[in-house]
């Protein structure tokens, strides 16, 4: 075997890229806007868990990664250290997943998407209007970012740095899960559930286990969304905030490692740089998704591959059709 | 208790749905490594009654043991793991993946590597084999990794068997594994079914009375829910209830 695969080059590349962002980028604006879309992607990813391989779609994620940002905000406010804080957030996340998934497993489909939006509108409610613990619409400050090992996460550059290391932390542990055991039998539950129960599956398990794995990564997003930030308030976990993470796993690409990532950076790149330029951005989104659904309703990172291929097939069979004319003029 | 020497055993086994009776006090013993048939104009509820027997569905009243062990409560997921497999009539698979795949989940299904998250299915090497002895028995080693869209239907017929096999149960039920085959086929599914060692005990629905009656030792006649005969093969097709229920009316 090779050691040079095209698909090893790619990563390489990618990876260098990343690695060197902040430098060929410079503007410490654009390093904040590849920050978001490295929290927002790890966002998508867990929501793509369950999205993509489950077959279970959630609006009510954001309540979720508010949770956890809350969590510490809120404890970090009480003069908390950030390990203590941050670690309690994750937990907390962890146990309202789980509460989250005995209500909404009640349902699939249509049902299991109703309660996960009832859930987190009452999360929203909770947020906005308990305001003796959660400061209400004004929200809650963050007075700094933490120094892991000593180094300050102050500026644009290291901040970048922090949250890729997470980032690609979330993409290695997605890649193997995804072709893991336990991954084909969540994807089985979603193709086959009645089949899965009679070759011996626990599907609710399985399902419940997916939502606490979709949760966690929510959560550690909702944390990096916090220190980035350095603020949070009830708007985190708006309706429009968990539609947003879903239009990114959809737009991207459901049940694909790329496709969230990249719906990640559609959406985070038209919100900071489009809008700069075009007041109406929603409008440029909304015809943006309008066109994927209608070119690649499968999703932009499956679609480019099907287009691609077919491109490159129409070009070949079109190549060898001149060099044959040539060969033998037609009569 | 039952004795011992039962495989399955149901007794005074009810089930209605909105009062209409599909399992009429169904009485059925199955002896070990038998090979049953269980015949019954459309809707006389074999489906049902597998479907009870898996534990898809729950009884209404009566009893359901395996070797024994009364499972009447054992939830669905629990009675792979005891030895029982399945098949269906209407072809349950997963489309996405391939034939090999399809196989290797019906394996992982009865081993704890099925909550694993951290390693990869394909480096499973033993499972692998596994899929691929399973898909031997049925004639589909050549087109293992072929996707199950690609396929035809007289193939995914097998898939469905290799998947039940591939569990190695004690009981196996077959609902309907000649349905929609040619006749070609119908001979390669049956000389694979006669292959199947004798310490797998076999209950069979089947319509297609050449195939199943050669295959058959005992049937039970279903109608209406209730078993209207029951005996060797002989005795079932020479019964008159027999050609009442399936030519009288």
């Amino acid at each position: 075997m090779s050691f040079l695969t095209p698909q090893r080059a790619a990563i390489a590349a990618a990876l260098l890229l990343l690695v060197t962002l902040p430098i060929w980028v410079g503007n410490p604006y654009y390093i904040n806007v590849a920050s978001q879309i490295l929290f927002f992607a790890v966002f998508a990813l867990g929501l793509n868990v369950i999205v993509g391989y489950g077959g279970l779609v959630s609006l009510g994620h954001a309540g979720l990664a508010a949770i956890a940002g809350y969590t510490a905000a809120l404890m970090l406010a009480a003069g908390h250290g950030h390990f203590i804080s941050d670690f309690s957030a994750i937990l907390v996340t962890l146990a309202a997943s789980a509460v989250f998934a005995v209500l909404s497993l009640r349902g699939t489909g249509i049902g299991f998407l109703m309660i996960t939006l009832a859930i987190g509108q009452i999360i929203w409610g909770i947020l906005y209007r308990w305001s003796s613990l959660t400061n209400g619409d004004n929200g809650v400050n963050v007075s700094g970012r933490p120094a892991p090992f000593g180094i300050s996460l102050a500026s644009a550059d290291s901040f970048y740095y922090a949250t890729l290391i997470v980032f690609l932390a979330a993409v290695a542990t997605m890649a193997v899960f995804f072709r893991s055991p336990f991954g084909a039998s969540l994807r089985g539950t979603r193709d086959q559930a009645r089949r899965m129960t009679a070759l011996g599956y626990n599907v609710w398990l399985i399902r419940f286990l997916a939502i606490l794995i979709s949760g966690f990564w929510s959560g550690v997003a909702g944390l990096l969304f916090i220190y980035y930030n350095q603020f949070i308030s009830p708007q985190v976990a708006t309706l429009t905030a968990s539609a947003e993470v879903l239009l990114m796993v959809i737009s991207g690409g459901t049940a694909t490692l790329l496709g969230p990532i990249a719906g990640a950076a559609i959406v985070v790149i038209m919100k900071n740089v489009v809008s700069a330029y075009i007041v109406r951005w929603n409008l440029v989104l909304g015809v943006i998704f309008v066109l994927i659904i209608t070119f690649m309703p499968e999703g932009l990172v499956p679609g480019s591959v099907r287009l691609w291929k077919l491109g490159w097939r129409s070009f070949r069979q079109r190549r060898v059709t001149v060099l044959r004319n040539v060969a033998e003029p037609p009569q | 208790m039952t004795a011992q020497t039962t495989a399955l055993a149901i007794n005074g086994l009810c089930k209605s749905f909105d009062g209409l009776r599909v399992t009429a006090n169904v009485n059925l013993a199955v002896a070990p490594g038998e090979r049953r048939l269980i015949i019954g104009p459309n809707g006389a509820g074999k489906t049902t009654l597998f479907n009870l027997i898996t534990g898809e569905i729950t009884p209404d009243s009566g009893s359901i043991h395996l070797f024994g062990q009364d499972i009447t409560k054992t939830p669905s997921r629990r009675r792979p793991h005891l030895g029982m497999a399945r098949t269906y009539q209407i072809i349950t698979l997963f489309a996405r993946d391939t034939i090999l795949r399809n196989v290797t989940l019906a394996l992982l299904g009865l081993s704890e590597l099925r909550w694993n998250p951290f390693i990869d299915i394909e480096r499973q090497h033993h499972l692998v084999e596994q899929a691929h002895t399973a898909l031997a028995r049925v004639g589909l080693t050549q087109i293992a990794d072929r996707p199950l869209s690609q396929t035809s239907y007289g193939e995914r017929r097998r898939v469905e068997i290799a998947m039940a096999l591939a569990q190695n149960p004690k009981v196996l039920l077959l609902d309907e594994p000649f349905a929609g085959l040619s006749i070609d086929e119908r001979r390669d599914v049956q000389q694979l079914l006669l292959a199947i060692p004798r310490d797998v005990t076999i209950v069979m629905i089947e319509h297609n009375m050449d195939v199943a009656l050669e295959f058959a030792e005992s049937i039970t006649l279903l109608h209406f829910g209730e078993v209207i005969v029951e005996g060797t093969r002989a005795e079932v097709v020479a019964d008159p209830r027999t050609r009442e229920v399936y030519l009288g009316h």
